[in-house]
């Protein structure tokens, strides 16, 4: 927690006392409203269950909508036919699952017998891994370079860390209106003398900017992240190596690395998660085209329930919980590294 | 604290003041700078240009519209071009029409006589100008002012609901010992692991059969309950001493009151970064929108944009400005509490 996070017993100060005086008057009028009411329930099932109470609204929305859907998901994915309603469906057993799999080789998306879905598992790894090395890589560089003494470092911070808070879909669109083919790209490479490029016609630069794009709009958190972790770094080790006279490359290999290493490990496990179900940026800037060459799983979901004619809620119902055994293995495996950093 | 930092390096240095690494890094934090904050400002660039210009290629820097002029006897104004004339001298001419390479053009100041120029001797005549008919019109002509409407009250609702309920859970997993503590716990770790990406579905599903359909609660009650926010404010209570609260219970005072008056006060810095969380996550949310809102009415503004540029025939000038609009809110609140969040976010490793 931050420093003003520690400090307690500070009553929140609202712009001015009359608004703090309506704040207040507010609060107390609130508090009249609906203590009595609370304070009955306390005096009817007593103070030691009064915690249950206080826990009801937010387990009824997970319940509503987290561990009931997952129920139904499973449901879904073992029925079939067009209906939403689960009792309205016929049982289907494995049939999804049976269809998902169905291949002739697992490296061939074409000869599979729901090929979309494997272009889009294809297309999520090759994305995840490009992904993954280029955030790591530039968010470590970028975190190096604003540890080091520089001048005005909470502004370079901020400019590398605001897109983090953009819309997916104004991010896509800003770089959209740049890499169209009269956008500004195509101007600064005719001017050198270049020819237009049609980014989004060609299945490799459409990839090629989904992850540019996304690493954009991301590399800010995970550079925070790092950044953290490099100033936890005791001063003195440092001071030490210098001592010794050791040299700059040795020290990062020796020192900076290995004690980064929890951060950096953490930070590769959030990427995972994050582009496996990678969706809006790419959705909104290439559509998942040309073709399918940027399609991804989610995308898939989201078409086959919702977007195609015939909503196939049994067929989206059995990738989602594929995908969610993917995505339980990668979560249980960041809590175990969080856990381990924290102690 | 950098200066002093900065007068260490250079003392090791032995007057030295610029390494190489220096150079780099700052060389690398200027082409940062342009990359990150390069496209944003060619973004609110392009809003004010009028379709025209934004039909241009290479496209101006700046948006530039073509001086126009009225000339007597002629209806409409007339566009304005700087012509080198036969002798070498330059003069600002009016044209009427243009005939293949020919224009025929007037000088405003003596519009009764015609004049034949080559079209590869003229370049129009440009001033700056801001088109904010992007701005205005999407008011008029589309629900532009609904969509924002739509954005501000899901923004606003569901961030209060998720303070509530999420500070109500927090304070239960924080201040007592009761049977289930673990498995609450258990729960709310269980809900971190399934995004609404995978059970788009079935949520539709409840939404449905709770009758939210194309309603802005479908938006609002889903993603209410956070696991992220009841982690970050329990973490935040258990640091609340407990003598407060066991005097209040000295005093009578009843538990919603202890939750109310005293933890709630004393919780508002992490409540005040949950809030700015979760105004962020429910201003940029796309997916669960997508899914759910398929009426215009109730669409959201990334919603709103998305169908917009899906159109055969987009229209840039508008498309652009809305996204400026979209952008400006969070552009604010980052601008004024970049610290907060930041921190905030290096010390809780969640967005």
């Amino acid at each position: 927690m931050t420093d003003t996070m520690r400090s307690h017993g500070e009553p929140a100060r609202g712009p001015s006392a009359a608004a703090a005086a309506v704040t207040t008057g507010g609060a107390n009028a609130l508090m009249r409203l609906t203590d009595p009411p609370m304070r009955a329930v306390q005096r009817l099932i007593g103070a030691a269950r009064m915690p249950y109470v206080f826990l009801l609204p937010n387990l009824v929305f997970f319940g509503l909508f987290v561990f009931l859907p997952i129920g139904i998901n499973i449901v879904f994915s073992v029925t079939g036919g067009t209906a939403l309603f689960p009792a309205e469906r016929p049982y289907v057993g494995a049939e999804h699952y049976a269809r998902l799999l169905d291949c002739g080789s697992y490296l061939e998306a074409a000869s599979c017998r729901e090929d979309l879905f494997w272009r889009g598992v294809g297309n999520t790894l090759t994305f995840t891994v490009f992904q993954m090395v280029a955030m790591v890589l530039f968010s470590l560089i970028t975190a190096l370079v604003l540890n080091r003494p520089i001048r005005g470092r909470g502004f370079f911070r901020a400019v590398y860390f605001f897109p983090v808070l953009l819309s997916p879909v104004v991010v896509a669109l800003i770089w959209k209106w740049i890499l169209q083919r009269d956008g500004l790209l195509n101007a600064v490479l005719t001017t050198a003398g270049g020819e237009k490029i049609l980014f989004f016609v060609d299945p490799g630069w459409a990839m090629f900017w989904s992850v540019f794009v996304s690493v954009w709009a991301h590399m800010g958190f995970y550079t925070l992240i790092l950044l953290a972790g490099l100033q936890a770094i005791p001063r003195d080790v440092y001071e030490a190596a210098e001592m010794d006279g050791t040299r700059p490359w040795r020290v990062f290999h020796r020192i900076t690395l290995p004690l980064l290493w929890p951060n950096l490990l953490v930070v590769l496990v959030l990427v995972l998660i994050r582009s496996v179900q990678v969706f809006d940026e790419v959705f909104v800037l290439t559509g998942g085209g040309p073709g399918t060459a940027t399609m991804m799983v989610v995308q898939y979901i989201y078409t086959t329930a919702f977007a195609n004619q015939v909503q196939n809620f049994g067929l989206a119902g059995a990738a989602s919980v594929l995908l969610g055994v993917v995505l339980f293995v990668l979560t249980l495996i960041q809590l175990f590294l969080t856990r381990r950093r924290a102690s | 604290m950098t200066g002093k930092l900065r007068r260490l390096l250079l003392a090791r240095r032995g007057g030295r003041s610029w390494h190489w690494t220096d150079v780099a890094s700052y060389a690398y934090l200027a082409l940062g700078v342009l990359l990150m904050f390069g496209p944003v400002l060619w973004l609110a660039l392009s809003s004010f240009k009028t379709p025209a210009a934004l039909l241009e290629f290479p496209p101006s820097l700046l948006p530039m519209a073509q001086s126009e002029v009225s000339v007597p006897g002629y209806p409409q104004p007339l566009p304005l071009f700087r012509v080198t004339m036969e002798d070498g001298s330059v003069r600002e001419l009016a044209q009427v029409r243009r005939v293949g390479i020919l224009a025929q053009m007037v000088d405003p100041k003596t519009p009764s006589q015609t004049i034949r120029v080559p079209t590869d001797r003229r370049t129009p005549v440009r001033h700056m100008a801001l088109a904010v008919e992007n701005y205005t019109d999407p008011l008029t002509q589309f629900d532009f002012l609904r969509f924002l409407r739509n954005s501000l009250v899901v923004t606003v609702v569901a961030t209060i609901i998720t303070l509530l309920i999420n500070s109500m859970a927090a304070y239960a997993l924080s201040v007592y010992e009761f049977r289930g503590k673990k498995l609450a716990m258990l729960g709310v770790i269980g809900t971190l692991m399934i995004p609404i990406t995978i059970i788009l579905a079935p949520v539709y599903l409840v939404v449905t059969k709770l009758g939210f359909v194309d309603s802005l609660w479908a938006v609002i009650l889903p993603g209410a309950a956070t696991p992220t926010g009841v982690f970050l404010l329990r973490q935040y209570m258990l640091t609340i001493p407990r003598d407060l609260i066991e005097a209040a219970r000295m005093d009578k005072a009843s538990e919603w009151r202890i939750y109310a008056r005293i933890v709630m006060p004393l919780s508002m810095p992490a409540l005040a970064v949950l809030a700015i969380f979760s105004v962020m996550w429910r201003w940029n949310e796309f997916l669960w929108p997508l899914a759910v809102l398929t009426k215009t009415e109730v669409h959201t503004l990334p919603i709103a944009l998305n169908a917009f540029q899906g159109e055969l025939q987009t229209q840039w000038h508008y498309l652009l400005a809305m996204t400026v609009v979209t952008l400006l809110p969070v552009a604010l609140v980052f601008a004024f509490l970049q610290r907060f969040i930041t921190s905030g976010i290096a010390n809780t490793g969640m967005k």
